[in-house]
């Protein structure tokens, strides 16, 4: 039962680290960005070819090539793509459904290119796969280093919105963009930022999910769902929120698995998921 | 009435002569083109149902796979106890239900959340079912029919429906149910202050588009030797129709049944080809960026001016006079097109 349970906090802390940029996309820049997983697909393949290529380094160096890279393409997402839309947009309505449309599109496309380039197989490499004893349980290392990443990089985010004077501007952008705006606080440069900051966690937990799950160029589709999933859970722009909602969303999974039946893993995640919708519309951690 | 039919007498001679030329097709064609024709209509079916919807009300929904499921499997369970037209209609009402219970629950949901919730439902309801078909040791279902040349029987089918989904679409657009539809997609708020039922209206046109859905998916799948979970929900018609209605127009009744018949030709072209995913997003893109209403109110601009008679008479040999409408008006059309180009590059 403890095996289940750590299995679940495991499960539930990658969950939190796939969703985590998606909701600092969404909760700053008011931009639910649909190609998401596709940035998260782009960091394990970098890592990929970090580990298999000619050299065989270690995973982590690939972060220094595919953060830089993934920030600068969401930023000039962002800037080329949705800004224009933004100015556009009458209301927040009119916004999303613009956007859930290009950033759809978006995902087809990169999809497609990722397939024409590096074809439709699986991939994977070995990296700490070796077994550690937690409390008596014995974990996966590798899936450790990816939790203990998710904590960190949420930890790091907490603390940075929370005590400096630019988390303060992205917090008032996500609580009112207009009113932020009258404040002082440049709200399309900072809406830049974050949205690149979430495209480069994206490739960080690619990176880190790369470790111990095989991916293949369509499998982006479903880390977007899922962060979606997590993150509309939370609420938009909690952080820690987010890191909670993945949590309690790997444990009820892991445990409903067990208790239930394993055929039932995916129904039990959507409709946990479509329960809070209606319960909660606007997430489990947002103040009312 | 006799006025009016007067009055589109064009529209109605034509669109007649069209109808009974579309369902004489598949005595004078090869198998190939009655199947794409099957598909074509049941896109244009699709994405019309869809539209009356999900295009009026700006409720986006992702759940056309669901309700296209539903029809499957409700065919798929009742078919060997019921001849097949009741069969059929017991998959529409099946569709219809569904829609009911999820509208009535979810359609306080707006924007982004209504979207996510459809699509997380489809696939709620496609793992239940398949955990409920693996634990019946049922995975796959067969299909009995002993119709000969069925392909025949499902297109004539599918083409009825299609004609009637248009021919119904576009009766309600103009009626006090398609203004409440439309108002509602204005502003919610205000429409229920003029005295707009919103909850029902929703609920009834969710449902009835459902309905349209689930009798699409139940006829296509009479042509399958088999079905499971995974064909059945499969989420690539959520996506397919949406894009397909909004690349027509989802404003004009008509406008859903351009983009499906485009798509499938482009899908029919691109067939199992890894590039049709990339046309799929360009097209999302062209949409947003250059043709926010979608094809429709573009060629209702060409369409301007365009007179019948007059291209009757250049068919029999008439020289075009300069200037004449209908080249006219292509010109400008595209000239609106770059127009928004350049409007939307200089940031």
């Amino acid at each position: 039962m403890f095996e289940v349970l750590l299995g679940g906090v495991l499960l539930g802390g990658m969950y939190g680290l796939v969703a985590l940029g998606l909701n600092l996309q969404y909760g700053v820049s008011r931009i639910l960005n649909l190609s998401y997983g596709e940035f998260l697909i782009g960091g394990a393949f970098i890592a990929f070819f970090t580990v298999m290529g000619r050299w065989q380094l270690n995973p982590l160096l690939s972060l220094f090539l595919s953060v830089p890279i993934a920030f600068a393409m969401n930023w000039l997402i962002y800037r080329w793509l949705m800004l224009p839309l933004v100015r556009r947009a009458p209301d927040q309505d009119a916004l999303d459904a613009d956007v859930v449309l290009v950033t759809f599109g978006l995902f087809f496309v990169i999809q497609g290119l990722a397939l024409v380039n590096w074809s439709g197989e699986l991939r994977g490499y070995s990296f700490l796969a070796q077994g550690v004893d937690v409390l008596g349980a014995r974990i996966a290392l590798n899936r450790l280093v990816a939790f203990l990443g998710a904590c960190v990089l949420a930890l790091a985010l907490f603390l940075i919105l929370r005590h400096t004077r630019l988390g303060s501007a992205l917090r008032a952008m996500t609580i009112d963009p207009v009113a932020a705006e009258l404040m002082g606080v440049d709200v399309r440069k900072f809406s830049a930022m974050a949205f690149a900051a979430g495209g480069a966690l994206a490739a960080v937990a690619g990176m880190l999910v790369s470790t111990f799950i095989s991916f293949s160029a369509t499998s982006g589709g479903d880390y977007t769902l899922k962060a979606l999933l997590v993150a509309i859970m939370a609420g938009v722009g909690r952080v820690t929120g987010t890191l909670a909602a993945g949590l309690l969303l790997g444990v009820v999974e892991q445990l409903g698995g067990h208790l239930i039946d394993p055929g039932l893993t995916l129904a039990i995640n959507f409709g946990l998921f479509t329960l809070i919708l209606l319960l909660r519309p606007t997430g489990l951690f947002t103040r009312a | 009435m006799l006025e009016w039919a007067f009055r589109y007498r064009w529209l109605c001679g034509v669109s007649s002569l069209g109808a009974i030329a579309l369902a004489l097709l598949p005595f004078a064609t090869s198998t190939y083109v009655v199947q794409l024709f099957i598909s074509i209509c049941a896109n244009v079916a699709l994405a019309t149902a869809w539209a009356f919807f999900s295009g009026t009300t700006r409720y986006i929904s992702l759940a056309t796979a669901a309700f296209f499921g539903v029809g499957i499997y409700t065919l798929a369970i009742v078919h060997v106890h019921l001849p097949l037209p009741l069969a059929l209609l017991a998959a529409a009402f099946a569709g219809f239900l569904v829609a009911l219970v999820v509208g009535l629950s979810t359609l306080r949901l707006r924007g982004v959340y209504f979207v996510v919730f459809t699509f997380g439902l489809t696939e709620l309801i496609h793992q239940l079912i398949n955990w409920w078909a693996v634990k019946n040791r049922a995975v796959t279902r067969y299909i009995f029919t002993d119709i000969s040349h069925i392909e025949v029987y499902i297109y004539e089918t599918l083409l009825v429906i299609a004609l009637l989904t248009v021919a119904a679409s576009w009766y309600v657009s103009r009626t006090r149910l398609g203004y409440a539809l439309r108002a509602i997609g204005e502003d919610e708020t205000v429409a229920r202050h003029t005295g707009i039922d919103t909850t029902s209206v929703k609920v009834f046109c969710f449902a009835a588009s459902a309905a349209v859905m689930a009798l699409v998916g139940a006829v296509t799948t009479l042509q399958q030797p088999y079905i499971d979970a995974s064909i059945a929900f499969n989420n690539a018609w959520s996506f397919e129709v949406l894009i397909a209605a909004l690349l027509g127009g989802p404003g004009r009744p008509w406008g859903p049944a351009v983009g499906a018949i485009l798509l499938v030709l482009l899908k029919d072209q691109l067939a199992g080809s890894l590039y049709f995913g990339i046309a799929l997003g360009l097209c999302f893109v062209v949409i947003v960026y250059l043709l926010p209403g979608g094809l429709a109110p573009l060629i209702e601009r060409c369409h301007q001016g365009f007179d019948a008679t007059a291209m009757l008479r250049v068919l029999r040999g008439a020289k075009l006079p300069d200037g004449s409408p209908w080249p006219r008006r292509l010109k400008l059309g595209l000239k609106a097109v770059i127009a928004r180009l350049n409007a939307f590059w200089r940031l």
